[in-house]
């Protein structure tokens, strides 16, 4: 099933570039060598066996973590030594493996912290509730309701994060995540812990994202949906990558099935 | 909160000199009202950022002091031949002064501790205390250390008709405390009901995640501990106005911890909260001082934190919202089981 319509490869412009990065922890290679890059309004996935480094390179990019060696860049500039919070504002932006939501916040509210870089009004006007903050405040609520409508969250609005279903929170982190308005989006793992009802309602709505002309890096060990969705898979093993090209050709390559699928059926 | 109780509410406050006529009942008053006060500030770091700053008399006592210096004049010698003078400054000038200072301080501690979160931000705002206390009792030239600055002058000094009597000073000083703390409220409000606030309780709730967003959390971090600071800074230089002697007692832990229980008890993160929390510690001891021993005194106010904390560990202020929608719903849902249960009445009539 393809649920976003491929466009040539040759009008896509490179929008993350990862080069020659490597990690260490002391002593321990997390990422030995690494190199891919992205293009603009693409899904690519960056696949790989527990412990092959996916979440540290999520990691680096988003400025989580310092690189020990190599360079991250996007739409050509420099993210090394930059903070997340610089990073999200050059548009990139992450969701985290464990479920991570603002638990203490009403769902919206949540989505209005995520709306933080569109508002403006300094100190001094929110000190003073000038109209224009008031308008402000006014349109970040309408934006947030309509991103919880978009992820299919409306319903839930006024409830807090924290009490709600575990696949609704996933869906929130998402939702928090849009609202930052990337044009990168960066997801960790977000169906784990999904019921397939949920997965397969979150993989449409993966392909809504990509209409909405985001560019996707997907951290996933749900098969069907990464040979689903992507563009594009990575597989990274031993802080290797081992293979890089669109889904039907990691499926036959032979260094793939060896170290990641070929202990059991073929999922997809 | 509605509008028309909060409006009622100052409406009181503003009666009170109206009725109240007792010197000893003013002077509990003020003295909670500055305390109140203390306790909002804290309230903005400890309630909304997460961090505690037990070191927060350090805000208070550095406003205290540069208020009654900049008001009594004094001079620094800085080199052998350059003495830095200045010259007895109006109340008013001083009392800006003080905001402006604790504010810088705040600053420097919100700087200093960027990237220290938890227990680390607490050790660091309780030596900072621990130093400025250290500094009040050893610069003797600037502070007079024990032996404490005198004859610091009253608020309402140069306003003819409030220099009259002793009552009318206090009458005076209920206003000034009233009217800082309102200007405080607001401007607490503003902060952290927009989109300043959720920032800040974004660094409370989810540090990574604010940050993923592009949350600059230690932007308000900072923020929060220049306004905090700023406003214990006020309340510091109210004080030493209103008491009019200031030595590096000022400084001691006791009163950080009475703040920090009025913040703790009335329900951090909210705004009533320290409100609440301050009346209620504010004018405890005083009621309990004409019934009991001092030492059984503290029994009680001990164990009546003990049990606030141990019952209502989210403060008094968010358990009683949450009995109110409890109560709220139910009367919801028992109105709408009665309606149901006529209903099926009229049917089974049918």
């Amino acid at each position: 099933m393809t649920l976003h319509m491929t466009t040539p490869a040759t009008t896509r412009q490179t929008v993350l570039t990862v080069d020659n990065l490597a990690v260490h922890f002391g002593g321990l290679v997390a990422i030995s060598d690494a190199s891919f890059k992205v293009d603009e309004g693409e899904v690519v996935s960056l696949i790989g066996p527990n412990g092959a480094g996916k979440t540290t390179a999520f990691n680096v990019i988003s400025g989580f973590l310092a690189a020990t060696k190599g360079v991250v860049a996007y739409k050509g500039r420099r993210l090394n030594g930059l903070k997340p919070h610089q990073i999200a504002d050059a548009g990139l932006v992450r969701t985290f493996q464990k479920t991570s939501v603002f638990g203490n916040d009403t769902v919206i509210d949540n989505i209005m912290i995520g709306l933080h870089r569109r508002g403006d009004a300094s100190i001094w006007q929110t000190l003073l509730l000038t109209p224009k903050v008031r308008r402000q405040e006014q349109a970040l609520r309408e934006a947030a309701a309509e991103i919880l409508d978009f992820v299919g969250l409306g319903h839930r609005s006024n409830e807090l994060a924290g009490a709600l279903a575990y696949g609704e929170q996933r869906l929130l982190e998402v939702a928090v995540a849009l609202a930052a308005k990337p044009s990168l989006l960066l997801l960790d793992e977000p169906a784990c812990g999904m019921n397939p009802t949920e997965a397969l309602n979150f993989r449409n709505l993966l392909g809504e994202i990509g209409r909405k002309k985001i560019t996707v890096l997907l951290v996933e060990h749900n098969m069907r949906m990464v040979m689903g969705v992507s563009d594009r898979v990575v597989v990274l093993n031993h802080g290797r990558i081992i293979a890089d090209g669109p889904p039907t050709e990691i499926q036959q390559n032979p260094e793939v099935i060896r170290a990641y699928l070929g202990h059991g059926p073929k999922h997809a | 909160m509605n509008t028309l109780a909060k409006w009622l509410i100052v409406a009181f406050l503003v009666t009170v000199p109206l009725w109240l006529g007792n010197q000893y009942q003013y002077h509990v008053l003020i003295m909670m009202g500055i305390f109140t006060i203390g306790a909002m500030s804290l309230n903005l770091l400890l309630g909304y950022t997460g961090q505690l700053s037990l070191g927060h008399v350090a805000f208070f006592g550095i406003g205290a002091y540069t208020s009654s210096l900049v008001s009594l004049g004094f001079d620094l010698q800085l080199t052998d031949s350059y003495t830095f003078v200045v010259e007895p400054k109006p109340v008013w000038f001083a009392f800006f002064c003080a905001l402006i200072v604790s504010g810088l301080c705040g600053w420097f501690v919100g700087k200093l501790s960027f990237r220290v979160r938890g227990a680390y931000f607490v050790i660091v705002t309780i030596s900072f205390a621990e130093v400025v206390r250290l500094v009040a009792l050893n610069w003797v030239d600037l502070t007079e250390g024990p032996m404490a600055l005198n004859n610091i002058p009253p608020l309402a000094s140069g306003v003819p008709w409030m220099e009259a009597g002793a009552l009318s000073r206090r009458v005076a000083n209920y206003y000034m405390v009233l009217a800082v703390g309102l200007v405080a409220f607001l401007i607490i409000q503003r902060l952290v009901q927009s989109r300043v606030g959720r920032a800040m309780i974004a660094l409370r709730e989810n540090e990574s995640l604010a940050k993923s967003v592009g949350v600059d959390v230690t932007r308000y971090l900072v923020l929060a501990a220049i306004t905090s600071a700023a406003i214990a800074g006020a309340a510091g230089a109210l004080y030493a106005h209103y008491v009019r002697i200031v030595d590096p007692d000022v400084f001691l832990f006791i009163y950080t911890v009475t703040m920090v229980i009025m913040v703790i008890s009335g329900g951090k993160g909210t705004l009533a909260g320290p409100l609440v929390g301050g009346l209620i510690f504010g004018i405890l001891p005083e009621l309990t001082r004409g019934h009991m021993l001092p030492e059984v005194q503290w029994i009680v106010y001990g164990a009546l934190m003990i049990l606030i904390v141990f019952f209502l560990p989210q403060g008094i202020v968010p358990a009683v919202q949450r009995g109110w929608a409890t109560w709220q719903k139910r009367r919801d849902q028992s109105a709408r089981d009665t309606s149901a249960s006529n209903g099926r009445r009229q049917e089974v009539a049918r």
